[in-house]
């Protein structure tokens, strides 16, 4: 059974890592030879140049959107989104768990039905709230409206219910009030929930498309999925597309959340296995 | 350094029909060790998290020192409470966790560091200091609770349950070594337990507690010399006081046909306990079918039906025991209650009579 079991799962990889690899090599030849030759799995020469060119050069109607300009604004995004969701939503599973008002629990059922509602869904009135409150073509604008989030509600509400009272009562004891408990028990206790989140946060904020793309008119606000996108757009002239470009602009947006993905899992593991409950 | 004095301290939970704690009275000196104790469900939890401000108190008035505490939050009572579960902030060191309380009430830095010290070395807890909580095994994590505690030199110390984790064996250790440290430092202490035996061997008071209410309050000798209800005699003391139905016929205390006593009561039944280790098995008197026989080493405890009443009796001797025993009875060791209440009755016992007479 065993070599069966090993040619299964190399079968896998396989599958999943070839279009990386793809992506990686056909970036680092010349778009005429990857127009005439399809695809490749070998490296080319070109890789310097194209990626110096995707990095630096100066592209769009203004002339001033470079590839490093696009990568700061996904990074600007998907920091904003994580940070801001992960602060939030603490906030509010914290007044939900340890406060008693009145609806609390309907409160909460009602964030929590939000959740059924895709982005999409109310794309539209936020986009005229937003307008109206001027903040068309700002990152507060591009990230404020997306920041509630039930789902990091939900998590952080749950996991707050599972801390034990004796805890709370300790704190309240040794003297310390909400905020206290809040920051020095709460917020540690709390490192792997916020590290997973972060990482589910940050890819679904830096794979922001639809939204930027209404909220900005303004080219210097252009993320890499955009910019990827407009390269592509070419395609409808006569011109041969910048396939290498696209290529090389798609490894480049693939880099800061794989890199997320490996600090924070690294974080998250560790901090599954430390808590000891 | 205080006392504590709960006046008819009661507490009903919302949405609850009846109350959990009623009617509490309770004076404790200070630098005084108090157990409460008494069955899962009897409220010794809720009253302790009433003194310590951490459940609202519906009725009644507690004061620590000469304050009245019912409105203040439980870091303005100065007190400290130790959990069942211990309660340790996992993500901090044993220093940290020991430091949290005096760190919060704006201690200096050399303060701190002093007083952690003293505890943890008061406690043997120094090669810990920097240690995780989740490190340390069930007994050092005790410990630091125990520590947390000390630290802050509180007007009293709070446990529930504080050993009920731990196996039999440390369980007896650390109770000594909680005495010994209460002793030492001469703060005040209310301590919850439902094991009879930890109640017995901490307390200078003790506090029994039934369905909400006191039963008796005494040093622990004198609960179980002198039990106040059925409950408390049933309660302390293993095994457990036998409670048989007597009557009184004409001065005479009658159990299953045989006159135990004389004694100075008006004629009708009555409830009478008998600890096992004031019986012996003799030659003749009460006769009683044994039914099973525990041993325990020292010594062994024979359980029997006396006209279909449990009767339990403890023997030291090795040899083998026969189907049918007598028990002799001293009528000075014997314990009556009213049947009806459960109280008990001061009756006065005759000295001993000529014999375990047949009626
Ligand atoms: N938060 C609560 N809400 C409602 N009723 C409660 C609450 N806490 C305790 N009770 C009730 O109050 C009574 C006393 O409970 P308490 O916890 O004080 O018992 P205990 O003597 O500490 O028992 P144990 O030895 O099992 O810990 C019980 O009948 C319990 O059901
Ligand atoms: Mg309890």
């Amino acid at each position: 059974m065993k070599p069966f079991d090993h040619l299964v799962l190399i079968l896998g990889v396989i599958f999943l890592c070839l279009p990386v690899v793809m992506a990686l090599m056909s970036s680092t030849h010349a778009a005429i030879d990857i127009h005439t030759n399809g695809l490749s799995l070998l490296p080319g020469g070109d890789a310097m140049a194209t990626y110096g060119k995707v990095l630096t050069h100066r592209g769009g109607f203004t002339g001033d959107v470079t590839g490093l300009l696009m990568l700061r604004n996904s990074l600007i995004l998907g920091l904003g989104f994580a940070i801001g969701k992960i602060v939030l939503s603490m906030m509010a599973a914290y007044a939900l768990v340890y406060f008693r008002f009145r609806f609390a629990t309907a409160l909460f059922w009602m964030i929590f039905t939000t959740l059924l509602l895709p982005l999409e869904v109310r794309i539209m009135p936020s986009y005229q709230v937003m307008a109206q409150l001027h903040l068309l073509n700002t990152y507060s604008g591009l990230i404020i409206p997306l920041l509630a989030s039930a789902t990091g509600t939900f998590f952080f509400r749950q996991f707050f219910r599972s801390v034990p009272d004796e805890l709370l009562e300790a704190a309240r004891i040794d003297g310390a009030g909400p905020v206290k408990f809040f920051i020095d028990i709460l917020i540690p206790l709390s490192k792997t929930m916020m590290s997973a989140i972060f990482i589910i946060m940050f890819i679904y904020g830096w794979n922001q498309y639809l939204w930027p793309l209404l909220m900005t008119t303004d080219e210097s606000f252009y993320t890499l999925m955009r910019g990827i996108k407009s390269i592509l757009q070419v395609w409808i002239g006569s011109q041969i597309p910048d396939y290498n470009e696209a290529f090389a602009l798609a490894v480049l947006a693939m880099i800061p959340p794989v890199a997320v993905v490996v600090v924070f899992q690294r974080m998250f593991i560790k901090g599954l296995t430390e808590s000891d409950k | 350094m205080a006392h504590i004095t709960l006046k008819d301290v009661s507490k009903t939970y919302s949405g609850s029909a009846h109350s959990a704690v009623s009617g509490v009275d309770i004076a404790i000196q200070d630098g005084e060790f108090i157990v409460l104790v008494g069955p899962s469900g009897c409220g010794k939890s809720t009253l302790l998290r009433m003194v310590a401000g951490l459940e609202a108190i519906s009725g009644g008035q507690v004061h620590i020192g000469d304050r009245l505490v019912n409105d203040l939050d439980p870091a303005e009572r100065d007190i400290a409470m130790v959990f069942q579960n211990y309660a340790l902030y996992p993500h901090m060191t044993v220093r940290d966790n020991m430091a949290y309380g005096l760190k919060n009430r704006g201690a200096s830095r050399q303060e701190l560091a002093q007083r952690v010290q003293e505890a943890a070395t008061l406690l043997e807890l120094g090669p810990y200091l920097d240690r995780k909580p989740r490190a340390l095994s069930g007994g050092q994590r005790q410990r630091v609770a125990m520590g947390r505690a000390i630290v802050r030199q509180p007007a009293a110390f709070l446990f529930d349950e504080p050993l009920s984790n731990l196996d039999a064996k440390l369980r007896v250790t650390m109770r000594m070594e909680i005495r010994k440290l209460q002793k030492r430092l001469g703060t005040t202490a209310l301590y919850v337990t439902h094991d009879q035996l930890e109640a017995m061997t901490l307390a200078d008071r003790l506090v029994v507690l039934n369905g909400g209410q006191i039963e008796q309050i005494g040093a622990p000798l004198e609960v179980y010399r002198t039990p106040a209800s059925t409950f408390v005699a049933s309660f302390i003391g293993a095994p457990a006081m036998s409670l048989l139905d007597a009557h009184v016929e004409s001065g005479r205390l009658v159990l299953a046909g045989h006159q135990v006593a004389r004694v100075h009561a008006g004629d009708g039944p009555l409830t009478l306990g008998l600890r096992a280790e004031d019986l012996r098995i003799a030659p003749q008197g009460l006769p009683m079918d044994v039914e099973f026989i525990e041993e325990l080493g020292a010594q062994r405890v024979v359980y029997g039906l006396v006209d279909g009443q449990r009767l339990a009796v403890v023997e030291t001797g090795a040899k083998s025991i026969s189907q049918r025993v007598h028990i002799a009875i001293d009528p000075q060791r014997l314990h009556l209650f009213d049947t009806v209440s459960g109280r008990r009755r001061d009756i006065v016992v005759e000295q001993q009579i000529p014999s375990h007479a047949h009626l």
